[in-house]
């Protein structure tokens, strides 16, 4: 990896290299196209442009996160999808994978950024210590994660934020977030930024984001949340094959009871599939062969922006946060004083027209006649 | 963070917090101005004592009298079936039930969603009858005042709020939801400065009134 | 000289605010069915009739000044005011259409007591100024010729003489120690004599002790109406004195609805101090005589009979079922109206309404409740207890050609008392 890649060299000449017959290769652009739940009309479109597209260079920045992400991206078990792109896109940089370590590390992604100055594509793993953090939370080669991801974004045609950390903050960035810790569209305002949450995202999503980009020269339609609307416009609930019972109001209460081994709905154990937009339901892990919610644990919601402080994770949706009944008695103890105030000033006042009543006489009433 | 989630989060957190706390802070303050103002003493001799009768008019006043029924049957029925409607989908959805475990610690059994959801579609109906009539029928048209289309629009706002969000009829749904408990929190704040405190008060009212009239020998 | 001012009305009114009076307002959800309780409301098809909406200035106070948010509202300037001219434009919705009948107070879906917080209010309207003529002179009248008629005990005297003369009995008069002091109203003496008549010879039939007295004869408080407590104590200090100068252990409150709730309920706390004696409704002693056997009656009236329950002593004093029982004695075909006892309909003449002349067409246009429920069920004659009720069901029938004598329940049981007890007296005697 640490070998630079001709930049110049097509996608299609790339594969073939690797031995990849005609006959592959369009079954991968129809892979593609049905993942993005684009029309199976398109497949040859796709195989066209992906024949021609040039092997983008990547530069891979991690910061403050856990390689999860990286993880979940090259440990699939058979020759999957992403591994092809992985292999046929131009990654320059990347701390875990590349061959290279210190000084050379570092010129291999300067050259790079030289080489492809505006065309290169930025991917961000974890989140990034703010401008008025300390620095010294997280470095590479001296140079803060801030600092570097701002010289690496600069010339960068787009970002892709991958996982939550990038994407949203993350782990680092829940409370107290004592490394000021923010995402990169909380930096990044001049560039495109893609985000691909998940703790960690679904592989073929990344690879899904890369090879429409490759296939179209731009980037996905995109949520609110900056996210491909391919993967992440449904919520997990929609899609979750449990919703029936939810629909039904079958819910397991405990994790041992009769309703979880009948596989009923988790959402009393506190299941985010609601209010979480991901593909999990429908792409599944590990090749396909299963998800959180089919092996019996609730959606922790990982995808979506808070998730470390949205409740517990085994706190349904409905629940307030940090909400006690505390609050309630509190406020009945102001209540109480201020109810006592407004009940003695109502008292005195009418004590008063009490003590000052003059009794209504007959003269008085023959006035009124 | 901002958007959707961001949203929810505020409202299923902090402002949860705020809401309650006004809520807890008026009605604690309503009741104890009620109480603290007290009875005269009353010298009449009584003809039965007052706790009897005034905790049977507490439960009795649910139930109109035969001659209310047929002079206002749309009051007495549309009023009960909404507010039947508003409870079950209140105390017996089981998102709720969540709620009130989450922070009361305490819970019950709850109905099938299908059936709340049936019973919020018919409370939405009634509630839009009950506007209707407050603004058709010449007695309720001149006694109502703005606070009661207020009342009407936050209580009508939370119920159909609540529809949305079931049916995810609203994207993203964090936004549904959190519009939900944000009309929901809306109402707790108003509730012990508007006749919403008759959900307390009603039953203080009841007493009182059954004891007045239990303690001269009347079942009110 | 001291007068009625708005301010003195608006303490009275901020003095009557009580815990009640803010549960009940803290808890009206506007729903209008009280006015579905009132024949006023009922018989005119005016809104502004509606019973809660009578209570406007008194809730306006309340807000104002015993809640929290009428406290923040104040600050800013957003509370509304109770002015001279609401409450002169209010004196018409508290006095004229209004009896204080309570029968919205049964029906308010949350419980409010609307009776109750009507009869505050008069306070506070009294204290302004603004209470109806025909009510500012039954009330100067009473305290000043001890009846809101002017009746004195004079033309009570000649009274007296007829009932002894034709009834051969004695009426007694300042019998000190006597077991029952008798109280009359003006309007009984005047329109209805027979009544004293009928209780004179019940009491001796019965074998019961009892006076009049001449320091107090009158029963009825034009202060309760009217809705001034320094008035009605001034009336019911009369009462009470008079029982305590004659010793009597027992107070006798006539058939008049009012006067039963004013000396029975609202009296000692008028005082304040519980009485030396026990206050019953005429209709409560004839009850109790007949479940002791006291009261031997013979025959029964063969006609269609309905009855008409006074506010007052039904809804507002629990005498529902004794009239009952009594007219059972004396009545072959009684037929009770469908609403009755406690959910009746006011006759429309009570909390004043009938002293106050400028309120006649209201007074008769809520009559058509009572003539509407009197024509479900197609009596002959009509029974009442109340003097007021009586005079009104009468003018009403009157009024829409409507053939149906209304009497007195006293009256009806005197009519069947059995002679033979006393004619054997009298048989011994001459033997």
């Amino acid at each position: 990896m640490a070998n630079l890649k001709t930049p110049d060299k097509t996608l299609g000449e790339g594969l073939r290299e690797i031995g990849l017959s005609r006959r592959g290769f369009l079954k991968f652009c129809a892979a593609t196209a049905s993942m993005m739940a684009l029309p199976p009309n398109l497949v040859p479109a796709i195989a066209a442009a992906l024949e021609q597209a040039r092997r983008p260079s990547v530069i891979w920045l991690s910061f403050q996160e856990c390689t999860g992400c990286t993880e979940s991206l090259t440990r699939s078990h058979s020759p999957s999808v992403e591994n092809l792109i992985l292999d046929l896109v131009s990654l320059d940089y990347h701390h875990t994978l590349q061959a290279a370590a210190g000084e050379a590390a570092e010129e291999a992604r300067l050259q790079a950024m030289e080489a492809n100055r505006g065309q290169y594509l930025v991917i961000v793993d974890g989140s990034i210590p703010g401008p008025d953090a300390n620095p010294g939370y997280s470095t590479v080669a001296g140079h803060s994660n801030y600092d570097i991801l701002m010289e690496t974004v600069e010339h960068a045609a787009a970002v892709i934020a991958v996982g939550t950390c990038a994407a949203f903050g993350g782990l680092p960035q829940a409370k107290p977030n004592p490394t000021g810790a923010m995402s990169v569209m909380d930096l990044v305002h001049d560039k495109p930024v893609i985000n691909v949450s998940g703790c960690p995202p679904i592989p073929m999503v990344i690879t899904g984001v890369l090879a429409h980009y490759l296939t179209f020269g731009r980037l996905p339609e995109l949520d609110a949340y900056r996210r491909p609307m391919a993967f992440y416009g449904q919520s997990i609930h929609d899609r979750c094959y449990r919703r029936p019972f939810y629909d039904k109001g079958l819910f397991a209460e405990s994790f041992d009871d009769a309703g979880a081994k009948l596989g009923w709905c988790l959402y009393r154990l506190g299941c985010k599939g609601p209010t979480t937009y991901n593909a999990c339901a429908t792409m599944r892990w590990n090749s396909g062969t299963s998800w959180p919610v089919e092996s019996g644990h609730p959606c922790l919601g990982c995808s979506e922006p808070g998730f470390w402080d949205d409740a517990g994770f085994y706190e349904p949706v409905s629940v307030p946060i940090g909400v006690t009944s505390k609050t309630l008695i509190e406020g009945a103890a102001v209540g109480a004083v201020a109810g006592a105030g407004i009940a003695a000033l109502a008292r005195k006042a009418k004590k008063e027209a009490v003590a000052n009543r003059q009794p209504v006489t007959i003269d008085e009433l023959e006035q009124k006649l | 963070m901002s958007g959707a989630m961001g949203f929810l989060l505020w409202v299923k957190g902090p402002m949860f917090n705020i809401a309650l706390a006004i809520f807890a802070i008026g009605l604690i303050a309503r009741l104890v101005e009620i109480f603290l103002l007290g009875r005269a003493p009353n010298y009449a001799e009584p003809r039965a004592g007052e706790w009897g009768p005034g905790l049977r008019t507490m439960l009795s006043r649910t139930i109109a009298d035969p001659g209310t029924f047929k002079r206002a049957p749309f009051n007495v029925v549309v009023g009960w079936v909404w507010h039947i409607g508003f409870l079950i989908a209140l105390l017996l959805f089981i998102p709720h039930i969540e709620l009130f475990k989450g922070v009361l610690g305490l819970y019950w059994p709850g109905l099938p969603n299908p059936v709340v959801d049936l019973v919020t579609a018919v409370t939405l109906i009634t509630l839009l009858a009950t506007l209707v009539h407050r603004l058709w029928h010449p007695v309720k048209r001149r006694i109502s005042t703005t606070e009661d289309y207020l009342v009407w629009t936050i209580v009508f706002m939370v119920v159909l709020t609540g529809y949305l969000a079931y049916h995810r009829l609203v994207e993203p749904y964090p936004l549904a939801l959190g519009m939900h408990i944000l009309s929901a929190e809306l109402m707790l704040i108003m509730l012990p400065f508007t006749k919403l405190t008759h959900i307390f008060t009603a039953f203080i009212a009841r007493w009182y009134n059954g004891a007045a009239f239990g303690r001269k020998g009347v079942q009110s | 000289m001291s007068e009625l001012t708005l301010e003195r009305g608006l303490a009275a009114f901020r003095a009557e605010i009580d815990a009640p009076t803010a549960a009940f307002f803290s808890s009206c959800v506007h729903c209008g069915v009280c006015a579905q309780s009132c024949p006023f409301y009922l018989e005119t098809g005016d809104p502004k009739y509606t019973p809660i909406l009578k209570l406007e200035p008194l809730r306006l106070i309340w807000e104002a000044e015993f809640t929290l948010w009428g406290r923040i509202k104040g600050l800013l300037g957003l509370q509304e005011k109770v002015t001279d001219a609401m409450l002169a434009e209010w004196e018409e919705l508290l006095y004229d259409s209004c009896s204080m009948c309570g029968r919205c107070s049964m029906v308010c879906p949350v419980g409010n007591d609307l009776a109750y917080m009507i009869r505050k209010s008069r306070e506070g309207m009294v204290q302004a100024g603004h209470a109806p003529e025909g009510l500012i002179n039954a009330s100067i009248r009473a305290v000043t010729t001890g009846s809101p008629m002017g009746l004195q005990w004079k033309t009570l005297a000649v009274q007296i003489k007829h009932v002894e003369a034709s009834t051969g009995l004695e009426v007694p008069v300042d019998k000190t120690g006597a077991e029952y002091l008798v109280m009359l109203s003006s309007m009984e003496v005047i329109n209805f004599p027979e009544y004293l008549e009928a209780i004179t010879k019940i009491f001796d039939h019965a074998g019961v002790t009892w006076t009049l007295s001449t320091q107090c004869f009158e029963a009825t408080n034009a202060g309760i109406q009217i809705g001034n407590k320094d008035i009605a104590a001034q009336l019911v200090e009369r009462v009470v004195a008079a029982a305590e100068t004659l010793k009597v252990s027992k107070v006798i409150s006539p058939e008049c609805g009012h006067a039963f709730t004013a000396i029975r309920w609202e009296g000692p706390n008028l005082i304040g101090r519980p009485y030396p004696f026990r206050v019953f409704h005429i209709v409560e002693v004839l009850d109790e005589l007949r479940a002791t056997g006291r009261i031997q009656t013979e025959g029964k009236e063969d006609d269609r009979l309905s009855m008409h329950d006074p506010c007052n002593l039904a809804r507002k004093s629990g005498v529902i079922q004794q009239q009952r029982n009594l007219i059972d004695l004396v009545a072959e075909d009684f037929v009770d109206m469908n609403e009755h006892g406690r959910f009746q309909w006011c006759c429309g003449a009570g909390g004043g309404v009938s002293s106050n002349e400028r309120a006649e067409e209201l007074k008769m246009a809520a009559f058509k409740r009572k003539k509407a429920q009197i024509e479900e069920v197609a009596p002959e004659r009509m029974v009442t207890m109340c003097a007021t009720c009586r005079t009104q069901l009468e003018e009403g029938l009157e009024e829409y050609n409507m053939d149906i004598p209304v009497i007195g329940l006293t009256e009806m049981i005197a009519d069947h008392l059995v002679e033979k007890p006393r004619a054997a007296a009298e048989h011994d005697a001459e033997a």
